[in-house]
């Protein structure tokens, strides 16, 4: 186990490392956007990211409502935290691109409003799971997340089915994509997901931990007022 | 190119702050368990 997040972790650096000097170098440069144009070789595998990130939580929310299996609220918890990490970025990086390339920071486009609903929805899961001391709050978080859930098609979709000032979609949605450009794409998305896949694990192990040191305390104040 | 760099800085300014939150959450685990083992 411990050799094995060691590996994850040398091949995180490593493909990290590759992926920024392709991103940064070795990718070709757009000709009407120049340089900027390199800020999708992040935006864009962090937005996938983060919606992986969120499809597994909607799959480990349903089956905790089904089983109340503690790993699977645990790992609904954790994938929640991560995406919503990913999902910053793709609101930090987004509009740090549309100034240059549209002249603002943002507009309240259907694809920009839903991914702000989107990340809206995920903080109130973790601001409910942070403060909420009920009982009941893994179910009420459980449901919240299968609602928000409900808004990543929603957002990945709005810019097949709707016009919007969001480009087209790089992949599948028609748009002709410099092939080395699609390669550096893939490169740095495999990259954030074996840096999610070795958060996910830490924040895992980190929460099953912080469970056990709170269950202790729980039994010693138990005895402590039993004496 | 300012807009380029600012991009990357941010991207590892928040992923760097969500790691910081983890170490900091688990040097406080370590030190509740040291706690419960006195």
């Amino acid at each position: 186990m411990k050799r094995g997040f060691s590996i994850l972790a040398i091949v995180t650096a490593l493909l990290l490392s590759f992926a920024l000097y392709e991103a940064l170098i070795a990718a070709p440069t757009e000709r009407t956007m120049g340089d900027v144009q390199r800020i999708f070789y992040y935006h864009v595998p962090s937005a996938w990211t983060a919606f992986l990130l969120f499809l597994i939580n909607f799959v480990a929310s349903v089956v905790f409502l089904i089983r109340r299996d503690t790993k699977a609220d645990i790992l609904a918890l954790v994938t929640a935290e991560v995406g919503v990490v990913f999902c910053t970025v793709v609101m930090a990086t987004g509009p740090i691109w549309a100034r240059p390339v549209w002249g603002i920071w943002w507009t309240w486009d259907l694809r920009l409003t839903l991914t702000l609903v989107l990340w809206l929805i995920y903080v109130s899961y973790l601001v409910l799971r942070r403060f909420s001391t009920s009982s009941k709050t893994p179910v009420l978080a459980a449901v919240l997340a299968i609602f928000g859930a409900l808004d990543v098609p929603l957002v990945y979709f709005s810019i097949w089915f709707f016009r919007t000032q969001h480009p087209s979609p790089v992949i599948g949605g028609g748009g002709s994509l410099d092939p080395r450009m699609a390669h550096v794409l893939l490169i740095n998305w495999a990259a954030f997901l074996c840096l999610a896949s070795l958060v996910c694990w830490t924040r895992f192990r980190l929460e099953v931990l912080e469970r056990e040191v709170e269950e202790a305390q729980a039994l010693e104040s138990l005895l402590e007022g039993s004496r | 190119m300012n807009y380029l760099y600012a991009a990357y800085v941010a991207t590892w300014v928040i992923h760097g702050t969500y790691l910081a939150i983890l170490v900091r959450k688990y040097s406080k685990i370590r030190q509740e368990m040291e706690s419960l083992k006195k």
